[in-house]
């Protein structure tokens, strides 16, 4: 299996000009893979806590963990990126129809949302909410062992977001500017309602490194996206799936799940309960 | 231009008698292998050493598909293989289909037409020099193209129907037969394939890298021509840089059917301005129930030119499509 595919431009130059989409299938297989492996050495483990009345004492019994932008940004962003990896894939696998517009459509109704996303970040929420810290490292420490069978120590409560979705976020915000930012300098080389075509304004090698770029990201948002898919049909995930439809938790989950002191929720009926969430 | 070597690369020869060898063999070697005609498309490849085929499948032995025969209905069957010239000189296709008659007789030189076949002629790839220099362009796997830039020379390529690739369809038939409502019979080891011509040739938006259904292993057999329209006028067009011997810079093929002087349906069809032919469909539907005259002629043209987009050298065809959508109406005889 190679991993780029190659060709002499007109200058006789051996430039790269994409990656080989045998990597799609790769993918495809390792995600797979890692889907059954976890499904059958991870137990699933559904509301086996039990709840400290006091820590329960004047807590609502719906805390709000998304609120409607965060919300509408999630799913905006998982139907723009379905589309996108449809028209992007598809067609190489051999189902072929007219994928370029609606492609670079959707491309642009990401592009809106990521930016939505940050201006929702820095001014709606708490950007550290998402910071991995020292406690998160401990935590992801003893969630992998647990996970490992090494150890019987439970794994501490998690702040606002367990420390795997703060790192499924890092790497998919890293995978998918990766694939923003190749694919706004790819729409250079096409006549588009923005800019005309600007086809040298890059060597021919650095263009196949951008287009390597896309097609890496690309081939990474299929893994991250069986994974998250995954993950949020997972029975003891299922909750938070359904916070981000619903937009609340229940308290049981909340201090199943969450530390209080990590993430602090506000008494019931005072207006910042009504506040919260993010 | 590629440097036109004096050796082909090595091959494997395969010369099957009938069409289910041919396509078990292609069906075994898939996109290693390739088909040969009549082989004028295919020598200019194989020169320049760009396709290096692992095995050619020579048809020349398979006289099923070669020929011409009384179809069902009223029609004509016209096996692939057949010559360009045995198209254009059959007394049935004179006579029931003139428009293919002089489309066929209109591509290349008479030596061409000899040796070149109606499924070859259907098939061909794209003249772009860009493309057919080897360079790694969107049509050949690649990430550019280089006729649409704004330093290109575009002067042949096209004006609509461009996505990426502004390649265009170079066949004097296609036109002809989209016109026609002729239908292409494929045959592969899954079984057998009908298309209308119209839907047989497909745009870079739906396959970049080929410019029809055919996919490894399937072979165009037949052309079926369905039995003439009552009352049909037709005009065949190609313009040319060299009368003699060229490809064609626009063609345009109409197919009327007109009843006490008003046209009651239309056919008309561009080629060589998009990647594949171009069925105006909305041309069509303005001239039905209108006199097939020099003022709606005038208005064919405009609509035909609708949403055109030139590129740097190519500008004329817009004036030339206009201009030949109005002749095609107006003096289809």
């Amino acid at each position: 299996m190679e991993f780029l595919r190659r060709a002499l431009n007109p200058w006789g130059e051996d430039v790269p000009i994409g990656v080989s989409w045998d990597l799609i299938w790769a993918a495809v297989i390792i995600g797979a893979v890692f889907v059954v492996v976890h499904a059958l050495m991870v137990p699933k483990k559904v509301g086996t806590a039990e709840i400290d009345e006091d820590e329960a004492r004047g807590l609502p019994d719906k805390l709000q963990r998304h609120k409607p932008g965060a919300r509408g940004f999630h799913w905006s962003m998982s139907a723009t990126m379905f589309v996108l990896l449809i028209t992007a894939f598809f067609p190489v696998i051999g189902i072929q129809f007219p994928w370029v517009t609606i492609h670079w459509i959707a491309g642009v109704l990401l592009i809106l949302t990521v930016i939505y996303h940050i201006y929702h970040v820095f001014a709606k929420q708490d950007f550290w909410t998402m910071w991995i810290d020292r406690r998160d490292i401990e935590e992801g420490k003893l969630g992998l062992k647990a996970a490992l069978g090494r150890t019987d120590e439970e794994r501490p409560r998690a702040g606002k977001y367990p420390v795997d979705q703060k790192m499924f976020h890092h790497i998919a915000m890293v995978v998918t500017l990766g694939a923003v930012v190749t694919g706004v300098l790819m729409m250079f080389r096409i006549d588009n309602f923005l800019w005309a075509e600007r086809t040298y304004m890059f060597s021919d090698a650095a263009w196949g490194w951008i287009y390597v770029i896309h097609g890496v990201c690309g081939i990474g948002l299929i893994l991250l996206v069986i994974a998250h898919v995954y993950f949020a049909i997972r029975p003891e995930k299922r909750w938070m799936t359904w916070s981000m439809i619903n937009g609340w938790i229940d308290r049981d989950r909340y201090l199943e799940n969450h530390d209080p002191a990590r993430w602090t929720v506000a008494e019931a009926g005072s207006a910042a309960a009504e506040a919260e969430g993010d | 231009m590629a440097v036109i070597r004096d050796m082909i690369a090595p091959f494997e020869l395969f010369q099957p008698a009938g069409v289910d060898d041919a396509v078990r063999l292609m069906d075994e070697y898939g996109d290693e292998g390739w088909v040969l005609a009549g082989g004028l498309d295919t020598f200019d490849w194989f020169k320049d050493r760009i396709k290096r085929p692992a095995a050619v499948i020579d048809l020349a032995a398979v006289e099923e598909i070669r020929g011409i025969a009384e179809g069902a209905a009223g029609g004509l069957d016209i096996g692939a293989m057949t010559s360009l010239t045995a198209v254009a000189e059959h007394a049935g296709v004179q006579s029931g289909y003139p428009l293919l008659a002089e489309a066929a007789g209109l591509v290349a030189t008479p030596q061409i037409r000899n040796q070149g076949t109606l499924g070859g002629n259907i098939v061909q790839d794209t003249r772009c020099w860009y493309y057919r220099s080897g360079w790694p362009c969107y049509r050949a796997g690649g990430n550019i193209c280089y006729a649409a830039t704004r330093r290109s020379m575009n002067r042949e390529h096209c004006i609509v129907g461009a996505d990426r690739c502004v390649a265009v369809n170079p066949s004097d038939t296609a036109p002809a037969l989209v016109a026609l409502d002729a239908e292409m019979v494929v045959v592969s080891t899954s079984g057998e394939r009908t298309y209308p011509a119209a839907d047989f040739f497909i745009g870079p938006d739906i396959d970049i890298e080929r410019m029809t259904v055919l996919e490894p292993g399937d072979l165009l057999t037949r052309i079926v021509l369905p039995a003439p329209w009552e009352d049909a006028r037709w005009y065949f067009e190609k313009i040319r840089d060299r009368k003699s011997w060229d490809f064609s810079l626009v063609s345009v093929a109409s197919n009327l059917q007109v009843q006490g002087g008003v046209i009651q349906d239309a056919r008309v069809v561009v080629n060589s301005i998009a990647p594949y032919p171009v069925r105006m469909g909305a041309v069509e539907a303005a001239i039905r129930g209108r006199e097939p005259s020099d003022e709606t002629g005038q208005m064919a043209g405009e609509i035909a030119v609708e949403g055109a987009r030139a590129l740097r050298h190519n500008d004329y065809k817009i004036a030339l499509t206009r201009n030949l959508v109005r002749r095609s109406i107006r003096d289809a005889a």
